[in-house]
């Protein structure tokens, strides 16, 4: 359809709903019409995002908030590819270990978390393992659905030409699975932000620096203004991750040429 | 030997037609050694956690038995606790659903055939939609206090973007022909919606409704969790506070539970629903 092809000659088009919104929550908020301390005004949240990024070391929460989800979705990634990788080539495992992973996976996410906190405390190291689970699921499941679907007749020539088995997983299996592990990193990386924020959310603690932690404090001391602005940074934050990792994605997987 | 082709990925699906000759030895029991291969793992698991239990390799605060998690469980269910909390949770996720399923699915329909629509309106959508369930708590719980209002709003929100988006792209990926053909058998606009666009798109509908459904489970057991009085999540934080943790697992299986039950009823739904696809293949 068109819709591609106008939308580029329109941009501005996009602009106009979230414009007015803002426009309307100004004017509401200066004229009286709502309850301003419940409906900060734009321009107070601009003044209070202003304030919390120069002073009040908001790059220092950002940062650490980063780094808690870069660690999780390393180390639940990892695992989650052995793990797939092994379930993928060993039906064994798959019959073994695959039911049990397909119920636990039914078990809410969140609902880790209290058992997390009894076993770990409000820890640092709680809140990784927590985003590292919320990553593990959907790269199993990817990594796993990449390998069974590896063309059978090159893993024969594989055979014919006496690969061993490392060099078929490393030389055959992997990069024929690449494009689903991918897939999976991509949507690991959106649960590895949302379980960031949900591990500062639910597992607090006070010297405990972040985003979702300073949201917490501000719904405390009653800043909406601070609330507000700490969901633009979550939200922007996970868009720029979302888009990074699309940029990697289509460079790593650039080999496979335009087929489609 | 590396096999590429595990036959079924559960072993509680139905088999599938025996187009090949199977073993006999094999086809005489096909579920029964699947299930019972199934369960070593999670039993070999319950024994081991029974024996650290028993022999207290862990502290019974940090790990209770088997039996206190089982104790609990019935306990619970015979003070009603159980069924009260767990009817809240399913009722907040049933009106939520509903909420956002027929939003998301108006403006899927609104993005796929309406440029125009899409043009003004996707990336105020695309907006809301990156930021995570748990950003928009704390806003929402100032704007509309810890009632039941907050848990609805934002299980709808968790729901909605899911359908919207697959809505669209199901709608989109309508293959023109079908549309051509409608257009020279004089279809009215009613019907070229509803008996070629819509059953059209209803797979990728379907596939939204279910990621909806799952985004649904998670988003409110992460909203009982931190804002709620009543509902499986508030009973995890309940027994978590109380440092009772054979509550706390209690909970934990039954929610694990229900996302079984509700996958389970979608996947059949989904089988009744898509039949006339599967004649295609």
């Amino acid at each position: 359809m068109s819709a591609s092809h106008s939308r580029r000659q329109h941009d501005w088009r996009g602009v106009v709903a979230p414009l007015l919104f803002v426009a309307l929550w100004q004017v509401a908020a200066s004229a009286g019409w709502v309850n301003t301390k419940l409906i900060v005004s734009p321009l107070a949240v601009l003044q209070a995002g202003w304030q919390e990024i120069t002073a009040n070391g908001f790059a220092h929460a950002l940062a650490a908030s980063l780094a808690r989800d870069l660690a999780g979705f390393v180390l639940g990634s990892l695992a989650g590819i052995a793990f797939g990788v092994l379930l993928g080539l060993s039906r064994w495992a798959d019959r073994l270990l695959g039911p049990t992973f397909h119920t636990l996976r039914q078990i809410s996410l969140f609902a880790w978390i209290p058992l997390i906190s009894i076993w770990l405390g409000y820890t640092d190291q709680a809140r990784v393992l927590f985003i590292a689970v919320a990553a593990f699921y959907p790269v199993v499941l990817s990594t796993h659905e990449g390998i069974r679907s590896v063309n059978k007749a090159q893993f024969e020539v594989a055979q014919v030409y006496g690969f061993s088995r490392w060099q078929r997983l490393v030389r055959l299996v992997l990069p024929a699975a690449s494009p689903q592990i991918l897939t999976g990193l991509n949507l690991a990386l959106i649960y590895a932000w949302l379980a960031t924020i949900g591990a500062e959310f639910l597992l607090p603690s006070f010297d405990a620096t972040g985003v979702g932690a300073t949201v917490i404090r501000g719904r405390a001391a009653f800043r909406v203004d601070v609330i507000i602005v700490g969901m633009l940074v979550i939200g922007l934050t996970g868009y720029a991750l979302n888009r990074l990792a699309q940029r990697l994605e289509d460079r790593l997987l650039i080999w496979r040429g335009p087929a489609h | 030997m590396l096999t590429q082709q595990p036959l079924l990925p559960l072993p509680t699906a139905p088999e599938p037609v025996a187009a090949r000759p199977a073993r006999r030895w094999q086809w005489r029991w096909p579920v029964g050694e699947r299930v019972l291969i199934a369960l070593v793992f999670p039993l070999g698991l319950l024994l081991l956690w029974a024996l650290a239990a028993r022999n207290e390799w862990v502290a019974p605060q940090i790990l209770p038995s088997p039996a206190t998690v089982l104790a609990a469980l019935s306990e619970l269910a015979q003070s009603g606790d159980l069924t009260r909390n767990a009817l809240v949770s399913f009722w907040r996720v049933i009106d939520g659903f509903a909420l956002g399923a027929v939003l998301g699915l108006l403006l899927g329909i609104g993005f796929g055939l309406s440029s125009l629509f899409r043009d003004y309106v996707y990336p105020l959508f695309k907006a809301i939609a990156q930021v995570p369930v748990l950003g928009w708590l704390p806003f929402l719980i100032l704007l509309l206090g810890m009632e039941e209002a907050l848990k609805v709003v934002l299980v709808a929100k968790a729901v909605m973007v899911p359908v919207a988006i697959n809505t669209d792209q199901g709608i989109r990926s309508v293959p023109a022909q079908y549309l051509e053909v409608a257009r020279i058998y004089g279809f009215s606009r009613w019907q070229l919606l509803t008996r070629v666009i819509l059953p059209g798109a209803l797979p990728g509908i379907w596939n939204g409704v279910r990621y909806g459904l799952t985004n649904a489970w998670l988003a409110l057991v992460a909203v009982e969790l931190l804002a709620s009085s009543e509902g499986l999540g508030f009973l995890i934080v309940y027994g978590r506070q109380l440092y009772q943790l054979d509550v706390v697992l209690a909970a934990v299986v039954i929610i694990g539970g229900v996302g079984f039950v509700l996958d389970k009823l979608l996947s059949l739904i989904e089988q009744r629903l898509l039949r006339w696809r599967r004649d295609a293949f």
